[in-house]
């Protein structure tokens, strides 16, 4: 609207507040395009990669086909293995998760801040190091077996059964390249991805209802059941989609810790791309399914929630 | 607060978690000075691995190209993430939900999956464009995984904002260039800074999306590890990452300090201003 137009029309109020709101439009948009860059930046390198995994999984060299999905069914084991594997460590990483948390948040804000802090300190560790120190420890000359050894505990149990004449003498543990070496590393480097989210949820509460809750009769348990564990619940959530995605896809932990001898689902995608068996047209359609179980696992999940968003992290 | 239960069971199990998560870490601090090759043997205490450190063109290269990489992703990450958390913060809600939904796909996305498709991309518009997998497409693999926790840790601080700032800035005569950097930007700086170290820590730290986007002529320090624990890790390793470890100990006991000083005179500010 121009100058001219507005005396014509008579009203100076009108004039000035017609030409704000211009003004203010035209701000807003200028503001609003900063986002520009990056919505072209997410378009690019966000979801047509995406589509991509959609169309090679649909394909193969000569055109569409679902050849991809129709060997699937003997890779079943796999996944199977992978769920299993990754629950058992979500699971775990939960129960030593949150009391670590809660008992976290009950001390004064230096110590928080303290502690917090030494959870995060690990993760400036590579982890690829972290896991591989494992190994030293595990191993069957390991650091563990060998104080196991000095102590005498192998001794203790040879002894226990020597009555029995089927029974083999054993000088360690197995415990490098099995499945539970695998669940440890995958607690081990995802632990702090559980405390975190729900110790930040926990010290969002407001001990105004908690003292209401006391008041009101509560004893302990009970303000723990029907008031800090619902109100933790987005934290909870948040927790164990931070663990469960990234373990379900690991190929590095099994492979270190596993001796990679029983494939996981990343193990199985890594091959198709990087690895001797390359295809990536079936890699694509393994990661849309994992992907696929991934999104159908979050989802009946946030059933249970509010539909809190995840990234409780910061 | 002043609710203080006692909670044996809960400190002891901290204890023992955060004893679980330094174990293996002292175990490798410690074999940095074994004088043997070997992990589990201790064979004396030597300095000769963190002396050869600095002459192992491998490690010394792939280093080079982690902080490269690391400093580089994460500060275009934060000047692009930056803008864009601005530049959703004053678009609709109808806009901005779907689009905010998008940046969270990397976040909660496996990184196997990121790698992989970013793979799949570069590979084919390598293909069409002549271009090879390198340090270009591991730094756009970066930005890219980057810039979603940019936006998560400086939205909230824009939604922290005084709506009457953006007015009284504009009533006192500040153009809305002025007003984005002498008023919006101080205001979020800590949700920035947040933002930078989170994206700097992920750079790091990475593996999966860098091994499958950086191609075979470049590697970063993990993917040099990667391929040494298909052999044997050298205790090099185990020296650099405690040089590595110590530097940011250091520096977190420094920022920490600093901070609890500046409380300190806060404290002190306020109780003088309260006898007055």
């Amino acid at each position: 609207m121009s100058k001219k137009a507005c005396s014509q029309k008579g009203t100076k109020a009108f004039c000035l507040s017609g030409a704000r709101k211009i003004k203010t439009f035209f701000k807003r948009h200028q503001k609003q395009s900063f986002a520009y860059p990056y919505i072209m930046w997410m378009a690019i390198f966000v979801v047509i990669p995406i589509i991509l995994i959609g169309v090679y999984a649909f394909t193969d060299s000569g055109g569409f086909t679902f050849r991809n999905f129709a060997g699937m069914a003997s890779y079943a084991p796999v996944f199977g293995r992978s769920l299993w594997l990754a629950f058992l460590a979500t699971a775990i990483c939960l129960f030593i998760g949150y009391p670590v948390a809660l008992a976290i948040s009950r001390r004064n804000l230096k110590s928080q801040r303290i502690l917090m802090m030494l959870l995060m300190l690990p993760m400036w560790i590579n982890f690829l190091l972290r896991t591989y120190a494992w190994m030293s420890l595990l191993e069957n000359t390991g650091l563990i077996n060998r104080a196991l050894a000095f102590l005498g505990v192998f001794e203790l149990i040879n002894s226990l059964n020597s009555g029995n004449p089927s029974y083999i003498p054993i000088d360690h543990f197995q415990m490098i390249n099995t499945g539970g070496a695998v669940v440890l590393g995958m607690v081990y480097n995802y632990l702090p991805f559980m405390i975190l989210p729900i110790h930040s949820v926990i010290i969002k509460i407001d001990p105004f209802v908690i003292e209401a809750a006391q008041d009101l009769g509560a004893n302990r348990p009970t303000v723990f059941r029907k008031v800090i564990l619902p109100l933790s619940l987005s934290g909870v959530i948040s927790g164990i989609t931070m663990v469960f995605v990234p373990s379900v896809s690991t190929f590095v932990i099994s492979k270190l810790l596993g001796g990679g001898t029983d494939m996981l689902l990343g193990d199985l995608i890594e091959m198709q791309f990087l690895g001797a068996a390359y295809n990536p047209h079936l890699g694509s359609a393994i990661s849309l399914i994992m992907m696929a179980i991934v999104v159908l696992c979050m989802s009946i999940m946030n059933r249970f929630g509010e539909g809190e968003e995840q990234a409780v992290l910061m | 607060m002043t609710r203080k239960y006692k909670n044996p069971v809960g400190n002891f199990m901290t204890l023992l978690t955060l004893i679980f998560l330094y174990l293996p870490i002292v175990v490798l601090i410690v074999f940095s000075f074994n004088k043997t090759k070997s992990r589990t043997i201790w064979s004396g205490f030597t300095l000769d691995w963190y002396r050869e450190l600095f002459t192992d063109s491998t490690i010394m290269t792939s280093l080079q190209t982690t902080l490269a990489v690391s400093i580089l992703g994460a500060l275009i990450a934060t000047i692009v993430g930056t803008f864009a958390a601005i530049g959703f913060f004053k678009m609709k809600r109808s806009w901005r939900s779907p689009l905010l939904t998008i940046n969270n796909i990397p976040v909660i996305n496996a990184d196997i999956i990121t790698g992989v498709s970013l793979s799949l991309l570069f590979v084919s518009a390598g293909a069409i464009l002549g271009f090879d997998l390198g340090f270009g497409t591991l730094l756009i693999a970066h930005i890219s995984f980057n810039i979603p926790y940019i936006i998560l840790s400086v939205m909230p601080k824009l939604y922290q904002l005084d709506r009457n700032l953006f007015e009284a800035a504009q009533d006192l005569g500040c153009t809305w260039f002025q007003t984005i950097y002498k008023v919006i930007i101080p205001e979020i700086m800590p949700g920035i800074i947040n933002g930078l170290i989170i994206a700097f820590t992920m750079s790091v730290d990475d593996f999966v999306i860098s091994y499958f986007t950086a191609g075979s002529s470049v590697q970063t320090l993990s993917m040099t590890i990667y391929a040494m624990t298909r052999r044997r890790i050298s205790p090099k390793i185990n020296a650099i990452s405690t040089l590595l470890f110590a530097v940011v100990l250091i520096l977190l006991i420094i920022v920490n300090l600093r901070e609890a000083r500046q409380a300190k005179a806060e404290a002190k500010k306020q109780r003088i201003l309260k006898g007055r």
